[in-house]
């Protein structure tokens, strides 16, 4: 969600410096992080059902099967 | 245009803070639910409103849909005391204050004056232009993405629902053995065991 956020932010930016010079290219960037946002939520939790399912918990601490 | 475009800034400012301070992972889907409307205002006051109307059905549409979804399948089999907890009241009062704000804003704008602060409007025209045109590659390189994104979500999810499909399908097949084998071969056995 924080991530979405952030995304928000940029896309923001793009499109106010698009409105500021008037051209349309910031709202095609605005687009664009539109479509990678969206993949990455669906990425992101299909991760997050598939750690529950296998950890049975969402505690970032508990998925340590990679220490060293 | 300036206060509006101030009194929405300053709600998607407020919702945003609300939201990273909640606890509740359904509260703060609330907060940042009217955070992405507010800044959805926000465009549209800019002068963007294709944009506008983009995030408002992209982003508070269906990501947000998708956010519930998954924390209502990680909620399985817990008791709904929670849940009975969440929806008292108080917890609404707060996106529902600042969502009034921004229909207050918007009704506003749709009564009075032409949106566009600084450079005017940009139109979907231009943006639809623009997109097809300079930009085509990277529309391609976007649906490639997506692909990629609902292949990859696609295999990280498919180990949830591989079981139930299992039982189906073995269940419909004890179904056609029961009505007589499957269906290709039934018409043949038929008539073979006629003759």
């Amino acid at each position: 969600m924080s991530l979405e956020v952030m995304l928000n932010a940029a896309g923001l930016a793009f499109v106010v410096a698009g409105s500021r010079w008037h051209q349309a290219d910031g709202q095609v960037m605005f687009v664009f992080i539109l479509a990678m946002a969206a993949a990455e939520v669906a990425v992101g939790l299909a991760l997050v059902l598939q750690i529950y399912h296998r950890f049975k918990s969402l505690d970032v601490d508990a998925i340590s099967e990679m220490r060293g | 245009m300036e206060p509006t475009f101030y009194i929405a800034g300053g709600v998607a400012v407020i919702s945003t803070v609300l939201m990273l301070t909640r606890l509740n992972l359904v509260h703060a889907l609330l907060y940042l639910i009217v955070s992405l409307l507010a800044v959805s205002v926000v465009f549209f006051v800019l002068g963007a409103p294709f944009v506008a109307a983009l995030e408002a059905i992209v982003y508070a549409g269906a990501i947000m849909v998708l956010f519930l979804f998954a924390v209502m399948m990680l909620n399985i089999g817990r008791d709904t005391e929670t849940e009975r907890l969440w929806l008292t009241p108080g917890i609404w009062t707060g996106p529902v204050i600042l969502a009034g704000i921004l229909i207050l804003e918007v009704v506003y704008l749709a009564r009075g004056a032409s949106a566009g602060l600084g450079a005017g409007v940009t139109e979907p025209k231009e943006v639809g232009i623009a997109l097809f045109g300079p930009y085509i590659i990277g529309v391609e390189l976007a649906s490639m993405l997506l692909l990629a994104g609902l292949v990859g979500a696609y295999h990280l999810g498919v180990r949830k629902t591989e079981k139930p499909e299992i039982q189906h399908d073995t269940a419909t097949h004890e179904g056609r053995a029961d009505s007589g084998g499957d269906l290709v071969l039934a018409g043949a056995d038929r008539s073979a065991r006629t003759t």
